[in-house]
């Protein structure tokens, strides 16, 4: 039984069946990674997993429970967090106060009034955060303003956003899309530290093969909504069931 | 000091300051000079100063913070002044019930409003809460006569019940607004050489009303609180991802303006026990927001500075008339001097208007943070001034 458990999902818009069938289980404290050719359902997947959308059929399980019909906070408060495939992050504040606040959705729940407390006398969360912006080589950014980084530090924020919240499951949706090779591995070195630092169990989406194998323990195949083949990244490489999806025979 | 950084505690002290001595500070010239017409220093506005200065923080703080542009703030005015016309009618003419029934009033009414208009954002939302205040005034001018007197507005009248107080003083008029017995009308002028400076007891319980207000505000900016608002205002997606809700944050956001405004509205019953319909109209929505943006938006100071300009604008600006503009250029041949009366005229006077939205549209332009960046802005230049002077004549000036 893994930590998340997807059961026969399938997902219409209109007439079309982005997704059908679909059955994946990650395993706690694995790497799992799905790959798959532009509209083949992975976002929709995801989308499906953090409760923006909800599947007309099969059902979603995580960590024991059910995850459909739940609001993003909801979801997140569970122990589920997501990065996005352009960073978001609250451009208009600075990196600290960026991440303050995943800290204070953890400690404090989905809504606390807490209107004349003072943010800055929250000493041990202001410790936390530093720490974490550390672990992410910027610390010396603490004071920035968060609009003015670059897109690799926007990247890295986010994750910092994330990972201080302490996640069961992280979900990380093409998260090098768009970047320079120099910044692509850096951020696949700070994925493999995390994962070999923390208790996490990670979910990725990406295009970039490259960062598939360096990262993923095993590897789903999604091709028009639904799996194709699940196994380990050694077995993929070669696959030819994987060869057709990528390189198509309709083509 | 009180619970606030060095840069907020010197911010309230100089709001402190401006606002315990402005009878001095808006009376600079001799009464019964040329000048005096452009004194503000007066009890009534005064008042008014300081009163739309606490409905312009209340509104900012929903508006400056989540960005949420409410259209109907002025409905929670209205309702505050009622409620405390009502409290002058029936309990007695102690202003600390009235202005606490306005804010609970108003709280209520927001709460309502709030909960139906937060369902949309943007300029669904300001629709929303505009089509409320509409509706709110459109009730109170006409079905809810027996509440609102209509048309007529609002007053304490001699047959009032007034259960803790008297119905009618013992010569036979209606009793005045008072705080324990501290009349609101009660002034002391003080006459040092041509000058006159009027301290009113009205001015003076508003104006501590008005730090009080500042204060809450500055420890909403600086709270976690405020620091989700924010949130909200920058990336509410992302704020959805992080496990928090917006929507309880923006409906107490909501809701605490909408008793600023209800608290605005009250004191202004209390320095005038009447309210009238027109007090919830859209204008004064609308001027709420002028005030705001003016003075900038999300800053702790503008809304005040934007509310003062304003107020002065329509009082003080607006006396400036053809005979005035005459008499100041008449050192200049008839002909000229006509001349240039007329080019001023649209501008002063009925006109001020024009001038307002001239001012309005250059900040909204050039300064976008509004008065309080050109604040900043003048500030860092005459820091640099002061940076560059000890270097040797010959270094180019940065950029």
């Amino acid at each position: 039984m893994g930590i998340l458990e997807v059961k026969d999902v399938g997902k219409n818009f209109g007439g079309l069946k982005a997704l059908s069938d679909v059955n994946l289980s990650v395993a706690e404290n694995t790497c799992h990674a799905i790959i798959g050719p532009n509209g083949a359902g992975k976002s929709t997947l995801l989308n499906c997993l953090v409760g923006k959308l909800i599947p007309d059929t099969g059902s979603v399980m995580f960590d024991g429970q059910s995850v459909l019909g739940r609001s993003p906070h909801e979801i997140n408060q569970m122990g589920i967090s997501r990065v996005f495939q352009t960073p978001e992050i609250f451009a208009d504040l600075s990196v600290m106060e960026n991440m303050m606040i995943p800290l204070f959705a953890k400690r404090d729940g989905a809504y606390r009034l807490h209107a004349v407390e003072k943010v800055s006398n929250e000493r041990t969360l202001i410790e936390e955060a530093e720490r974490m912006l550390d672990d992410v080589n910027m610390l010396d950014k603490r004071g920035m303003h968060a609009a003015a980084m670059s897109r690799g530090d926007k990247r890295r924020l986010e994750m910092a956003m994330c990972l201080v919240q302490d996640p069961k499951l992280l979900l990380l949706d093409e998260p090098t899309a768009g970047m320079a090779r120099a910044d692509t591995n850096n951020t696949i070195d700070l994925l493999i530290e995390i994962k070999e630092k923390r208790d996490i169990t990670i979910a990725i989406i990406e295009h970039d093969m490259h960062v598939v194998f360096s990262l993923a323990d095993r590897i789903t195949v999604l091709a028009q909504g639904t799996p194709l083949v699940e196994d380990l990244p050694e077995n993929i490489k070669g696959h030819p069931k994987v060869k057709e999806a990528y390189l198509g025979e309709a083509h | 000091m009180f619970g606030l950084d060095k840069k907020d505690t010197s911010l309230l002290w100089v709001v402190i300051a401006l606002t315990m001595l402005a009878p001095f500070i808006l009376n600079p010239f001799p009464t019964g000079s040329g000048m005096a017409q452009f004194n503000a220093g007066y009890p009534d506005l005064m008042q008014r100063f300081v009163i739309f200065g606490i409905f312009a923080i209340g509104f900012n703080i929903l508006f400056g913070l989540t960005g949420y542009l409410s259209f109907g703030h002025a409905a929670f005015l209205g309702v505050g002044s009622y409620s405390a016309v009502w409290m002058f009618k029936l309990l007695s003419m102690n202003i600390l019930p009235a202005i606490i029934l306005s804010v609970a009033i108003s709280g209520i009414f927001a709460l309502v409003i709030g909960f139906v208009s937060l369902r949309r954002t943007g300029i669904y939302f300001s629709i929303l809460t505009l089509a409320f205040a509409q509706m709110s005034f459109a009730l109170a001018y006409s079905v809810l006569t027996p509440i609102t007197n209509g048309e007529t507005g609002l007053q304490v009248t001699l047959d009032d019940p007034r259960v803790l107080g008297v119905s009618a003083t013992a010569d036979g008029s209606i009793p005045v607004t008072n705080l324990f017995g501290l009349e609101m009308r009660a002034a002391y002028d003080l006459v040092v050489g041509p000058w006159t400076f009027t301290f009113s007891v009205g001015y003076y319980v508003c104006a501590i009303v008005m730090l009080l207000a500042f204060y809450l505000a500055i420890r909403i900016f600086r709270s976690p609180f405020g620091l989700m608002l924010r949130a909200i205002k920058s990336n509410q997606q992302r704020l959805n991802y992080t496990g928090l809700n917006p929507k309880p944050y923006t409906l107490a956001a909501f809701v605490i303006s909408g008793m600023y405004a209800g608290l605005a509205g009250g004191l202004m019953a209390a320095m005038d026990p009447l309210a009238g319909a027109e007090r919830m109209q859209w204008t004064a929505s609308g001027e709420v927001v002028l005030m705001t943006i003016l003075g900038g938006v999300g800053t702790l100071i503008g809304p005040v500075l934007g509310a003062g300009m304003i107020k002065y604008f329509e009082n003080i600006f607006s006396k400036i008339n053809d005979n005035v503009l005459h008499s100041w250029f008449s050192f200049l041949p008839d002909g000229i001097e006509d001349f240039i009366v007329l080019v001023i005229h649209p501008f002063v006077g009925k006109g001020w208007h024009l001038t307002l939205g001239l001012i309005f549209m250059l900040v909204v332009t050039f300064l976008p943070g509004g008065l309080v960046e050109g604040g900043q802005r003048i500030a860092r230049a005459l820091r640099k001034k002061k940076e560059d002077e000890p270097k040797s004549p010959s270094t180019e000036p940065a950029e």
